[in-house]
């Protein structure tokens, strides 16, 4: 089986996630970005371990699931009190910690 | 074998018993004190008697005496001790210096009755007779170290005794000052002395001088020329002596006579074994001798202040001293020789000059005396001893001492021994000539101390010229007598030394004996000096005995002003020291200011500078700080795939 263009998707989906981490302001949107940056991986994750025949890809992407999961409900809830305290998702908002 | 060593301790802790209880004693002992002083200095001086009878009845190798107290700073390899050792030298040293001390404070009793602080005096002056005890006493150079700074310390007490008076509390600090100049060489010789011959005590030291290499021994004899001449007031470090007058008469006459300025000569004649293996130490030494004795006598010569007049003739005297000590084996004896007697007639001149301020209101212008010798007959004939005395008059005291210095320099041999000798006889006649000054003024010609003589200005009324006119009287007899004491050793000191050469044989097996070879007889040398004397004396009568003395002085020739500013010695060191040492401190904040702080400051601008530009990385925005995560890991990506493909 030739992964390349399950290698390619996942170099497009990763870039995508990755601007949208960089250049987008709403929290939520970089959140989302972040979770395409990890099904990227899930989706190399698998090809690879389709082309060698073994689980241990498969295995990785269901840890990165778990993660992403725990991931979620924290980083939700930071959005969510941040959002309470300050009536805005914008991540330049919250830059209390520079001088 | 007696246990006279025992005593010698005693000397010194005489005099150190009543500074301790004269200093610590407060005021309920006011009215003994100047007992107390004067009883500890005499039991001294007896003390010393004794030993000398005892030191007479041994044989002339058998005579040196030592003791050993206790050792003080034990250490491997370093031991200092608290020994003395009396020997010949130190002998004659302890006999002059308790006896004509003994003598200076029996005439404080009477100088100093009116001071309310005699008490404190009295004991000021114990503690200088201490010190210098201490001084001529140690066995070692570093107990010699602890009197030298002894005499340092009282010296500066008793110069500012009056220390209500600005001048003599500045006086005071420059003695300090510049002895501490010559002190720093001592101790140099010291830590020499220590390297070369791993010990300080004289035995070893002078024993095995003649080992160390001639290098060596002109370092260590240069510095403790350089120690001499701090405390002996020779040319360069002779500043002091001058501005010292400002204590009260009875200390310029103990430091001028008996302690202090003799310390230096001291010091040379007993380190003489490093002088002889280093002639060119003892040349400089011969030439800083001979200088001073010029300088002394110049400046003598044009001072109106009496006892200004008198300290430059000590600087000149102890120039003679120092060049005789510079000259070797040949000089040594007669430079202690002339010490005695110049420590005998000095103190009597100071003393003698003492009264006759004490009589004249504390007046020390010359010019404002004349004609005492009606008034005070005491005073004058003992001054008038003095006076014969040190300028030398046949039969007195300074005819042998100097004479017999003024030969050794001729027999020092070569162009050197005709130049030092042509020194040493010029001296004599400008000694002849201030001294004849010094006499003629005060004792002789009219009586300037008369406001009524003088043309009464308009509008003052006459009677306050006769309110502060000074009445001249002799002293009383505690003051007297010591002065009479002082000139009998001052007539016959020098007569009873030379006979048969009894001071020479007494000091030979101390300081060694050398006749030398004179290029020409002692008899044309006599007579050149008695030549040179009847010039002196001459000049001096023709200027001063002729014709009246101007009350004020007159603008005089270049030489006389120089001579009455020192000859510029002031304005030199002003010059080259103090201005020198300003604009070096200057340069030094300049550079600090601007070279080392520059260095501090600049580092921590330029790192206050870098942090700040480092700080705009921390923006605090979430995004910045992705980039930068995400430009690191591509860079550690590509170079895993570098590293790969390589």
């Amino acid at each position: 089986m030739n992964p390349v263009n399950y290698l390619y998707l996942a170099a497009l989906l990763f870039t995508i996630g990755a601007t949208g981490v960089l250049i987008r302001r709403n929290a939520i949107v970089v959140f989302m970005c972040v979770e395409l940056m990890l099904n990227a991986c899930n989706l190399a994750f698998v090809a690879f371990s389709r082309m060698h025949g073994n689980l241990d890809g498969q295995i990785i992407a269901f840890f990165t699931m778990v993660v992403a999961a725990a991931e979620v409900v924290v980083g939700l809830a930071i959005i969510v009190s941040l959002f309470r305290s300050r009536h805005s998702a914008s991540v330049d908002d919250a830059s209390l910690m520079k001088l | 074998m007696s246990n006279a060593e025992n005593l010698i301790a005693l000397l010194v802790a005489a005099p150190l018993l009543g500074a301790a209880v004269l200093l610590c004693g407060g005021r309920r002992l006011d009215a003994v004190g100047h007992v107390i002083g004067t009883a500890l200095s005499t039991l001294s001086f007896v003390i010393g008697v004794v030993l000398f009878a005892d030191m007479l009845g041994r044989g002339a190798d058998d005579r040196a005496m030592s003791q050993h107290l206790f050792s003080w700073i034990p250490v491997e390899g370093f031991q200092a001790d608290v020994a003395f050792q009396l020997d010949q030298l130190s002998m004659t040293f302890v006999l002059l210096i308790s006896g004509v001390g003994s003598l200076i404070h029996l005439y404080s009793i009477g100088y100093m009755e009116h001071d309310e602080r005699r008490r404190r005096f009295f004991g000021y002056l114990n503690l200088f007779l201490a010190a210098m005890l201490l001084l001529v006493l140690a066995d070692n150079y570093l107990l010699l170290y602890v009197g030298w700074e002894g005499v340092g310390l009282a010296s500066y007490l008793l110069i500012g005794f009056w220390q209500h008076k600005p001048s003599a509390a500045t006086a005071a600090k420059k003695a300090f000052l510049v002895n501490r100049v010559g002190d720093i060489g001592l101790s140099i010789a010291i830590m020499l002395m220590f390297t070369t011959f791993g010990t300080f005590a004289f035995g070893p030291v002078l024993g095995a001088a003649d080992e160390a290499g001639e290098g060596r021994l002109t370092a260590i004899g240069l510095m403790l020329l350089l120690a001499a001449c701090g405390k002996s007031a020779q040319v360069p470090l002779q500043s002091w002596l001058g501005d010292a007058m400002e204590g009260p008469t009875p200390v310029s006459a103990l430091i001028h006579a008996a302690t202090m300025v003799t310390a230096g000569v001291y010091l040379i004649v007993r380190s003489g074994e490093i002088f002889n293996g280093a002639p060119d130490a003892q040349l400089v030494v011969t030439v800083v001798g001979a200088v001073t004795l010029l300088f002394g006598a110049i400046v003598g010569c044009a001072k109106d202040d009496i006892k200004k007049a008198l300290a430059g003739s000590t600087m000149s005297q102890i120039g003679y001293m120092i060049l005789a000590a510079g000259l070797g084996p040949i000089g040594y004896a007669f430079a202690i020789m002339h010490l005695v007697t110049h420590g005998f007639f000095k103190a009597g001149l100071f003393l003698g000059a003492g009264s006759v301020m004490h009589g004249m209101n504390d007046e020390v212008d010359m010019r404002k005396y004349g004609g005492l010798r009606k008034y005070m007959p005491i005073t004058f004939v003992t001054f008038g001893l003095g006076y014969l005395a040190i300028i030398g008059f046949p039969g007195l005291s300074g005819f042998f001492s100097k004479d017999k210095i003024i030969e050794a320099a001729f027999a020092k041999g070569g162009t050197e021994g005709w130049i030092l000798g042509g020194v040493a006889l010029l001296g004599a006649g400008i000694t002849a000539y201030y001294m004849t000054r010094v006499m003629i003024m005060t004792f002789f010609g009219e009586e300037r101390w008369r406001k009524s003589a003088a043309p009464a200005e308009p509008g003052v009324a006459p009677a306050s010229g006769e309110h502060d006119e000074p009445h001249p009287h002799e002293s009383p007899r505690s003051m007297t007598i010591p002065m009479i004491v002082l000139a009998f050793g001052s007539v016959f000191a020098g007569g009873y030394f030379s006979i048969g050469e009894r001071f020479v044989h007494w000091l030979e097996p101390v300081t060694g004996y050398d006749h030398g070879h004179p290029p020409v007889s002692a008899l044309t040398v006599t007579l050149a000096t008695m030549v040179m004397l009847v010039v002196g004396v001459g000049i001096a009568y023709v200027q001063y005995g002729r014709g009246p003395v101007p009350v004020l002085a007159p603008r005089g020739s270049l030489l006389t002003r120089a001579a009455r500013r020192d000859l510029y010695q002031d304005d030199f060191n002003h010059v080259v020291l103090v201005r020198g040492g300003e604009h070096l401190t200057r340069s030094l904040v300049y550079v600090d200011h601007t070279l080392v702080d520059g260095v501090v400051n600049g580092t921590a601008a330029s790192m206050g500078g870098l942090s700040g530009r480092l700080r705009k990385l921390q923006n605090g925005y979430a995004r910045s700080y992705a980039v930068s995560m995400f430009g690191g890991a591509a860079i550690l990506v590509a170079a895993t795939l570098l590293m790969r493909a390589v």
